[in-house]
Parts: C-alpha cells; sequence; structure tokens
C-alpha cells in the first residue's frame, strides 16, 4: 500500500498555505535563487520555525557565512541562534573549504561531509537540515565528477536518514542551479526571485515542482521584515468568507437613508471614488466617527497627507479624529505608496490589521497605489487586500481619485468588481461654480436610491441634500439650487395668497347668503304676523256681525207687534 | 618508523573513514613517500572519522582521504589517495612546480 506523502510544515507565513502543507517530510526540497533573494534566510526561518513551533531540531551546514555572521543577521528578526544552540536544539556548522591550500591527488569522497552531518544530527536528534550553498563544493574541488556522484549519494542518504531537508543553489544562466542540483533534488524545488520593476524591487516565490502533491503553480510575492519571510498567496484564498447582515451606519443620516434606511453592511468593502476635492476624506472621516462612537476599533491607511493634516482638516467639519486617536479607537498608519514595493506596503497593512483587528479599515487614497506599482500589481495587492479583510470581517472603506476628463466607471473597472457599495462623487460645474454631488453606483444586497444627492460640507459635517431638476433636465446645486429653491417658494406664497382669498370671497358669499335668509325670514315673520291680525281683525269683525245680525232680528220683532 | 619529530619536523595527519580501498592505498603511499624525502624528520598520525567524528570540525575535513601538513606551517591540504606522488609533493610544498623534479 502506497504511503502517501507526509508533509513537514515549514511555518513560513502563506507557503504552507501555496504547498498544501509545507515541504516533503523525510525528503531534500532545493531552494534555488539568485544571490539576495533570501535563501539563507529561508533555510535559517525553517530551522528556527521547525524549532520554536513543531519541536523538530535542525542543523545548519554553512559553506559561506561564519556562524557568527549568522548569528547576527538573524538577531534582527528576533532569533536567538546562541541560545538555541546552547539549548541543544541547533547546530550551525561552517564548512569552508580554501581551494588554496588543498591540493587533490588521486581518488577521494565526501565522506568527510557525511561523517560530520551524521554526527551533528546524532548530537541533537535532527528532524531538519539544511545545506547553504552546497554548490560551494564545485568552487572547491576541482574533480566535478566525484563530487556529482557524491552529492547524489548524500541526498539519498538524507532521505535514509528520514531528515527534512533544504538544500540551497546559485541560479544559473538558463537552469535552475550553476551546477544543475535540480537533476539530484527531484521532490520538490523552489524558485526565489527578485525582480525591479519600475525601480521597485518586489520578491517572488514559485513551487516550479512538487512531486506527488498538487501545489499552487503561480508566482507568489513574499517579503522579508523584521518577521521574517511572509508568502502572500494571490489565489490562496478561496471565495467562501461568511458575510455579516448586520447593517452600521454611515455616520451621515441621508446616507444611511439613500442606501437602504440603516446604513451599509459590516465587512463590506466600499469604495468613494471621485475627482479632487469632492469629499472623500469627509466622508471617510464620517465612517471613521461612527464606527468610533460605537466603540469600534479603526485602521486609518494615509496614502497622500499625515494623521495631523487630516485630524485638522476634519475639525473644520466638526469631526475631531485626534480625540478618537487618543482614545485608542483610531489608529492612523501614514506613509507614501512610492515608498516601498506594493508587497511591503500590503504586509504591513495585513500585519497590522492582524494586530488590531479593527471592524472598518480606511484605505484613502488606494489611486496612489497604482503610482507605486503598475496597474496590475496594485490590482492584484487590493484585491488580496480587500479578500483578507473579508476573511477578518472587517469593513474596508477605499477612496479613489479619478482624474478629471475621464470617465468615473471605466478607470476605476479594476477594483469596482471586488466592490459592494460604491459611492461615487461628482464635482458639478455650472453657472460659474462647483457644487458636490453624491450618487450610489451600486450596492449589492439592498435596494438603494439611485437619486444624486447635493453633498454640502458644513461646520456640522455633510449635509446631503435633495437636488433639483432643471427645466432642460440637468440637475441643480448649489446656488442654482437655491434660485430655485427661492422660487418655489415664491409660487408656494402666490399660491397661498390665491386661496386666501378664494376663501375670503366664500365667506363673504356665504355671510351674503345668510344675511338674504335672515332678512327673508324676518320678512316672513312679518308677513305671518300681519296675516294672523288680518285674521283674528276678521274673525272679530264676523262675530261682531251675527251680534248685530240677531240684535236687529230681536229689534224688529219687538216693532211689529206694535203695530 | 621515525625518529620523533624535531623542532625541523613535520607533522602530518591523514583522514580516512574506515578500512576502505581509498584509505589503505592513502597510507601506503603517504608512508612511501615520507620515507623517501621526509626520512627520519616526519610524524604520521592517522584518524579514523567513523571512530572519532568529532575530529572532523577541526581541521574542516569534507573528502577523504585527507592530507593535512600540521606543521611546518601554513597549514596545507591534500586530498585523495596520494596516489599521484608528484601533486602530493607540490601539495606537501616538498616541491614548486610538478615540472620542476630536481631535489637540492
Amino acid at each position: 500500500m502506497p504511503d502517501t506523502l507526509t508533509k513537514c510544515p515549514t511555518g513560513i507565513h502563506g507557503l504552507d498555505t501555496i504547498t498544501g502543507g509545507g515541504l516533503p517530510s523525510g525528503r531534500p526540497t532545493l531552494i534555488c535563487g539568485s544571490s539576495g533573494c533570501g535563501k539563507t534566510l529561508f533555510g535559517m526561518e525553517f530551522l528556527i520555525r521547525g524549532i520554536q513551533q513543531y519541536n523538530e531540531n535542525g542543523i545548519f551546514v554553512s559553506f559561506e557565512e561564519r556562524p557568527r555572521d549568522l548569528a547576527e543577521n538573524v538577531a534582527s528578526l528576533g532569533y536567538d541562534l546562541p541560545g538555541m544552540i546552547a539549548d541543544k536544539k541547533l547546530i550551525i556548522d561552517q564548512i569552508s573549504i580554501d581551494r588554496s591550500e588543498i591540493t587533490e591527488t588521486g581518488e577521494f569522497d565526501l565522506e568527510g561531509l557525511f561523517i560530520r552531518l551524521a554526527f551533528a544530527i546524532e548530537a541533537v536528534g535532527a528532524k531538519r537540515v539544511v545545506l547553504d550553498t552546497i554548490e560551494t563544493l564545485f568552487a572547491a574541488l576541482t574533480n566535478a565528477h566525484v563530487i556529482r556522484s557524491e552529492l547524489r549519494r548524500l541526498f539519498f542518504w538524507l532521505k535514509e536518514k528520514g531528515v527534512t531537508a533544504i538544500v540551497t543553489g546559485e541560479r544559473g544562466s538558463g537552469t535552475l542551479t550553476r551546477n544543475g542540483l535540480e537533476e539530484y533534488v527531484s521532490d520538490c524545488v523552489i524558485l526565489l526571485d527578485m525582480r525591479v520593476t519600475e525601480q521597485v524591487a518586489t520578491r517572488r516565490l514559485r513551487v516550479v515542482k512538487y512531486r506527488g502533491t498538487a501545489h499552487g503553480t503561480n508566482e507568489y510575492p513574499f517579503l522579508i521584515d523584521e518577521q521574517g519571510i511572509t508568502v502572500l498567496p494571490i489565489t490562496g484564498i478561496n471565495l467562501s468568507y461568511p458575510v455579516s447582515r448586520e447593517l452600521v451606519s454611515t455616520g451621515i443620516d441621508k446616507l444611511d437613508r439613500m442606501l437602504c434606511g440603516t446604513g451599509y453592511y459590516r465587512g463590506s468593502s466600499l469604495l468613494v471614488s471621485g475627482t479632487a476635492g469632492t469629499g472623500k476624506t469627509s466622508i471617510a472621516a464620517h465612517f471613521v466617527d461612527a464606527a468610533c462612537r460605537r466603540g469600534e476599533p479603526c485602521i486609518y491607511f494615509a496614502f497622500e497627507e499625515s494623521p495631523d493634516q487630516i485630524s485638522r482638516n476634519m475639525q473644520s467639519i466638526g469631526i475631531d479624529l485626534a480625540s478618537w486617536a487618543e482614545k485608542g479607537l483610531l489608529h492612523f498608519a501614514a506613509f507614501r505608496p512610492t515608498s516601498f514595493g506594493l508587497e511591503t506596503h500590503l504586509s504591513t497593512m495585513l500585519k497590522l490589521v492582524e494586530q488590531i483587528k479593527p471592524l472598518i479599515v480606511v484605505l484613502d487614497p488606494v489611486s496612489s497605489f497604482m503610482a507605486a506599482g503598475t496597474e496590475i500589481d496594485a490590482r492584484a495587492m487590493l484585491m488580496r487586500l480587500i479578500d483578507f479583510l473579508k476573511l477578518q470581517r472587517t469593513t474596508a472603506l477605499m477612496t479613489t481619485l479619478t482624474s478629471a476628463g475621464h470617465a468615473a466607471e471605466q478607470s476605476e473597472v479594476g477594483i469596482s468588481s471586488l466592490i459592494d457599495t460604491w459611492v461615487m462623487l461628482h464635482n458639478l460645474e455650472q453657472a460659474g461654480e462647483r457644487t458636490r454631488t453624491l450618487s450610489i453606483v451600486k450596492s449589492r444586497g439592498m435596494s438603494h436610491s439611485n437619486q444624486a444627492r447635493e453633498l454640502l460640507l458644513t461646520a456640522n459635517g455633510i449635509k446631503l441634500v435633495d437636488v433639483f431638476v432643471g427645466p432642460n433636465g440637468g440637475i441643480l446645486t448649489g446656488s442654482a439650487r437655491i434660485a430655485q429653491e427661492a422660487a418655489d417658494r415664491a409660487t408656494l406664497v402666490a399660491l397661498n395668497q390665491d386661496v386666501a382669498r378664494k376663501q375670503a370671497a366664500l365667506q363673504r358669499k356665504r355671510n351674503a347668503v345668510l344675511a338674504r335668509i335672515a332678512e327673508m325670514q324676518s320678512e316672513l315673520t312679518v308677513e305671518t304676523e300681519e296675516v294672523e291680525l288680518a285674521i283674528a281683525q276678521q274673525n272679530s269683525a264676523a262675530s261682531i256681525l251675527v251680534t248685530d245680525r240677531t240684535a236687529q232680528a230681536q229689534e224688529r220683532e219687538n216693532t211689529g207687534d206694535q203695530r | 618508523m621515525s625518529d620523533t619529530a624535531s623542532s625541523m619536523g613535520w607533522e602530518l595527519r591523514l583522514y580516512v573513514a574506515g578500512q576502505s580501498p581509498k584509505s589503505a592505498a592513502a597510507i601506503l603511499n603517504l608512508k612511501k613517500l615520507c620515507e623517501t624525502h621526509l626520512a627520519g624528520n616526519y610524524r604520521i598520525e592517522v584518524i579514523d572519522l567513523l571512530e572519532s567524528p568529532r575530529l572532523s570540525v577541526d581541521d574542516q575535513i569534507v573528502a577523504v582521504p585527507t592530507l593535512v601538513r600540521k606543521l611546518p606551517t601554513p597549514m596545507r591540504k591534500v586530498i585523495g589517495d596520494l596516489s599521484d606522488s608528484e601533486r602530493t609533493l607540490v601539495g606537501l610544498q616538498l616541491r614548486q612546480t610538478p615540472k620542476d623534479t630536481t631535489l637540492s
């Protein structure tokens, strides 16, 4: 039954991700590259991390540098080699062959080297061995035939010993190593490279060959800094990060309402683009201010202004960033993108993010990275940074400067696909003045406003004002908007006055009608009284008539008898 | 074998690894050479690295057999089984160049 390949973790940041677990365990690995690209440090870190993290002791066989120099070199990285040597965890063995004092005559082999190695391996129970740079043998000894066969034997011997070995080799012209070491070390070959593009040096690493296992085949940038080697896998991160459904406020009330009423998704990536002076930094300051008010730690990466300058400027719109910095919630990190290579910047930023664990990171502006490297490199770097921040569920707010005259959508096409929410700022120039407008180009996962708003920088922060659509379809901002507002007010006043007039007229009419009703009623009353009086008079007249007739009848009777 | 090394004597150390044919040849060749050129004025120490591996560090031994001239100083090393006695003599600075065959 075939054994599956076991891997020996290097502990070097990122390398174990690319190789899927580390170097082939119990086998030699060839690290080749031109001088100064980090081979020795690579080997040394492999040993040191083995001792510190995996409890595997190591041997460093140096054919070039003196042990003292090696110890001093890595002491700057915080590694205590003399301490490890004293603890019997590490042996640094220098093999120096001075060609000037050596004569070769007759047959020989390198058994002496084997014996030294075996002795050292046994002395500390080493599991890891570094041979740096074994090719020096070719320069020291003339009989290349013997060296070749002995090296072949050495690598077999190392395998038999079961130690994981790193063999370094100098890059040759047209071949991976000057003396073709890659012929002997066939399990794993890693190529280190340092290239200078537009005056910026970038170190790169590529796994040329890794027998029996899948591995990342790309060139990966790597860095050497005070924490040793860091390899940055571009595509090492798959798109499987969990997302938050929590909505948080932008700090600008009306912008929250333009998004979905509440704000942006925590952990999303936001881009604020605009030409010079459109208020990108001010918006970023609002985000930071809102986050700090919620008690969330923030990092503000400033690439064009000093922290002091940003704090001062933001004070003019009523945002006190300096006090958040004093409280320890806001961390400023300001540096010029052109000061280092992109990879160094990325690593610096990643480390700071890992250390501070912020909930929001501001990059102001990312467009300045385009100046530090090629556009492709800058884009790749931003992609890695955004991916990294997403994994950490950290909100990334990036500002980017779009040059006037370009279509903003076009110039930002590079990273816009990585962006969840894109706020675009415009500088409108009309009627002899410039006004700022804000609109939301996209916001994934929420129904956002598609209306432009006018952006006002006031002493109390950013205010977003509804804009007017002018008669010819354009929007009205600034004094045109104010004029329009005044005109609207006048119209409103006129309308109101008209209504009042009409209402008064109606009232008058009502009053007139009521008056007439009262008049007619009183007429009716008078008439009724008159009629009733007449009736009464007639009734009394009738009764008088009846009385009179009776009286006359009686009178007539009386007078008739007498005659 | 020889007189003890005088103040002007030669002190030679031969590193070998086990009883290989190369080791045996080197020992033989060395003894022959010393008897011819340094009679009575040399001392040979043969070190088997398999028995005392620690000693390989001091003289920076990588290849075997290696002959080390400890005295007179400066140190010289001759690598190989010493089968080419001319080259060995040059290596030990008993002779200036291989072409110079005259011995004073």
